[in-house]
């Protein structure tokens, strides 16, 4: 190739600034950029304006006063002398509680109807079509009426608890359990429970690397479960109990000690499990179906029992499907949890923007400040589901 | 770029109109119907037929507003509001006139730029239990799971009067007075606390009214009565003085049977309240017989008291404090001339 280059066309001058895309990008973002930001100016002045026409107080005084109410459940200390910035984080951690527990409870059911839809068993396979097709096309609302009012609401009064051991209690005001207190022997309880769980993730390091290299493969199961209770037991059996029991009493009108599961909570946590459950089996099958059947034919020629080609062929694969899927459905257990309002759950909507609000009328504020958690929450869940997604997802060859 | 324009215009526009507003008078009379907050349902002072005709007290308060503003009664547009979204409704302009058991305290009236009408019920707060029981007292409630409507004072007064007390108990709320009654019929809670009148009213609602029982402690003042949004003085004149001109009526003999014939042959006062003379209607913008109005078409205060609650209803609640200021009670109306 010669050396010379071909002569650019030269233009007679630069082309002008103007002209430049990048510098229109910039310019055209800027300028929606302070249009977005003088239209929300305008909408803050206004509303302030006029709710001060209006004599409305505004601010966030109101947070450090006494709230002066009472509320069914709350996760850290507090009774009617404790101020609104508490109340709100009483209904933060009742609302993180149930949408934890909802989120276990429906990942657990949701997989295991997904999977059941798979079954050889047509009464097992058709019963998990049954739930998905019922239990998404009847409102949540509607679900969480019926389990509160039709089924929970049903049960005997406190006087006529249904009664197992004289320890657990079912009645219409809850679930009484035992509350563990802890007593002499709890340190080395934890420690023996710390230690257990550290010699289980060396064992399965060791098992893992025992089967590459020799092919052998020991009972890792088995041998987890035998560390985890072995080591606690003989914990408690030298350093004596860990925990003594307070059992719950009738006493007066209620029954007193022990741990209270609220009916409400129940209520809401069984219908937003079995609503989502439904949802996240759906995603479970989409994603089953998505694996080719070429793969477990493969899996099967090469003699793979049934249980580990789910395990370690056709889960793996599936996950790359259900997880963003699963990240959508998180988040609308969450949103769906403000249903709590319906049958007087303390949750965050209920206490704060419910009780709160109108106690103190600062709804401006009051709403800000749920809004800006319900979207804190959800892109915390957002980011842990797509953290987890990129785990699942297919790594390709560079 | 002409879009782009064209919004900003717009946004500065917005800017400038959004902070005036017409009175609320000339928008009912603009409109021809008035729009006023009420509960959910609750007998007595609020509740719905089968036809989805409203009556009781408070409904009463929206008709004589509309009576003395547009000549007619009926031209309401009723909107149920819970305890939670009332003053929210009102403040936002949803409705002209909140007419719903809402008691009368320093903040919302400081705070939450309301103003407060008048009081068409003087009202305390109480308890309601299960006869089987046994309680005779409110001193007799330690420990005891309560039902109460979220968002009340009555949420409030029971929290004082339990620390007052020294007794503890399981605050159970709910949303409006409906699911309250279910919560303590179905045994969630023991104790049902909320204002007296509204006791009674949930009281015979039950399957069983027998079965329950009003605890004699009333813990509480509840002065309810209509609400207005603050700054609006020609629409807050007409709502005080509608209400005023029911309990003046009923001071000065005037009912809606007898209106008619007192048009003529009335005393002075009677002849003034009723338009024959003065010009108080005028004076805030509204017609001549305002008062006669709103006495023809919904009745002095005593027999809407008599209709929605007194002795001729299921309600069976004697007058009490809710007597004229000459027959026992405190109610008292600035004269209307």
């Amino acid at each position: 190739m010669s050396g010379a280059k071909r002569p650019q066309p030269q233009s007679s001058s630069a082309p002008a600034f103007y002209n430049n895309p990048h510098v229109r990008a910039v310019f055209y973002q800027i300028l929606l950029v302070c249009t977005l930001g003088y239209l929300f100016f305008v909408i803050i002045a206004n509303t302030l304006a006029n709710m001060e026409a209006r004599g409305i107080k505004t601010g966030f005084d109101f947070l450090t006063t006494t709230a002066g109410f009472d509320i069914l459940m709350s996760l850290i200390p507090y009774d009617a002398t404790g101020t609104y910035l508490d109340t709100f984080f009483v209904g933060l951690l009742n609302t993180i509680l149930v949408s934890i527990i909802g989120i276990i409870l429906a990942t657990l059911l949701g997989f295991v109807m997904g999977v059941a839809h798979f079954s050889r068993n047509w009464l097992v396979s058709r019963l998990a079509v049954a739930y998905v097709e019922t239990f998404r096309n009847i409102p949540l609302l509607l679900q969480i009426f019926f389990w509160y009012f039709a089924v929970l609401a049903a049960l005997p009064s406190a006087r006529n608890s249904l009664n197992l051991a004289d320890a657990f209690f079912l009645n219409v005001r809850g679930l009484y359990l035992p509350a563990p207190v802890e007593e002499a022997g709890a340190t080395l309880f934890y420690i023996a429970i710390a230690v257990a769980i550290a010699a289980i993730i060396w064992f399965r390091r060791y098992a893992k690397k025992r089967q590459d290299d020799e092919g052998v493969q020991l009972p890792v199961w088995r041998i987890s479960l035998a560390i985890l209770v072995a080591l606690p037991l003989l914990a408690s059996l030298f350093g004596g109990a860990p925990f003594s029991f307070e059992y719950p009493e009738l006493r007066g009108f209620n029954f007193r000690g022990g741990i209270t599961v609220i009916p409400e909570l129940m209520a809401l946590a069984l219908a937003l499990t079995v609503y989502t459950g439904a949802f996240i089996a759906e995603a479970v099958r989409a994603g089953i179906q998505a694996v080719p059947h070429g793969q477990t034919e493969a899996a099967r020629s090469i003699g793979l029992k049934e249980s580990k080609i789910m395990k370690l062929i056709v889960v793996p694969q599936a996950m790359r499907v259900i997880v963003p899927l699963l990240n959508s459905e998180y988040q609308s257990l969450v949103k769906n949890s403000t249903l709590a309002t319906a049958i007087g759950y303390p949750d965050l909507f209920t206490v704060f923007v419910g009780t709160s609000l109108n106690q103190t009328g600062q709804a401006i504020e009051i709403v800000f400040m749920t809004l800006a958690v319900y979207f804190a929450v959800n892109m915390t869940i957002s980011l842990l589901m797509n953290i987890f997604n990129r785990k699942v997802s297919l790594v390709e060859r560079k | 770029m002409k879009k782009l324009a064209s919004i900003l215009t717009a946004t500065l526009a917005l800017g400038v109109t959004a902070t005036a507003s017409a009175g609320t008078l000339e928008d009912v009379k603009k409109r021809g119907t008035l729009s006023c907050g009420v509960s959910t349902g609750l007998a007595g002072f609020s509740q719905k037929d089968e036809k989805g005709n409203w009556s009781g007290m408070d409904v009463d308060v929206c008709r004589a507003v509309a009576a003395a503003v547009l000549g007619d009664a009926s031209k309401i547009s009723y909107k149920p509001l819970t305890a939670k979204e009332r003053f929210t409704a009102l403040q936002s302009g949803e409705v002209d006139v909140l007419s719903r058991n809402t008691t009368w305290t320093h903040t919302r009236d400081t705070s939450l730029g309301l103003n407060f009408a008048g009081v068409n019920y003087y009202d305390g707060q109480g308890f309601m239990v299960s006869k089987e029981l046994g309680v005779k007292s409110a001193l007799e409630l330690d420990g005891a799971a309560v039902c109460i409507q979220a968002g009340t004072t009555t949420e409030l007064n029971l929290a004082d009067y339990f620390r007052a007390n020294n007794m503890k108990y399981t605050a159970v709320t709910f949303d409006t007075s409906d699911q309250t009654r279910a919560g303590f019929e179905s045994g969630r809670c023991d104790v049902l606390t909320s204002d007296q009148s509204q006791l009674y009213a949930i009281r015979i609602g039950l399957k069983k009214p027998s079965a329950a029982v009003v605890l004699p402690e009333v813990i509480s003042k509840e002065p309810l009565g209509p609400v207005v949004r603050q700054g609006d003085d020609a629409w807050f004149n007409v709502v005080k003085w509608s209400l005023a001109a029911m309990v003046e009526a009923e001071y000065l003999g005037v009912t809606s049977a007898n209106a008619a014939t007192l048009l003529k042959s009335g005393s002075p006062e009677q002849q003034r309240l009723l338009g024959v003379t003065g010009d108080s209607g005028e004076k805030m913008g509204l017609s001549k017989d305002w008062a006669k109005n709103i006495v023809m078409q919904v009745g002095n205060y005593g027999e809407v008291f008599e209709r929605n609650v007194g002795m001729s209803s299921p309600l069976q609640i004697a007058r009490g404090l809710n007597a004229q200021w000459n027959k026992g009670g405190i109610l008292y109306s600035n004269p209307i001339r």
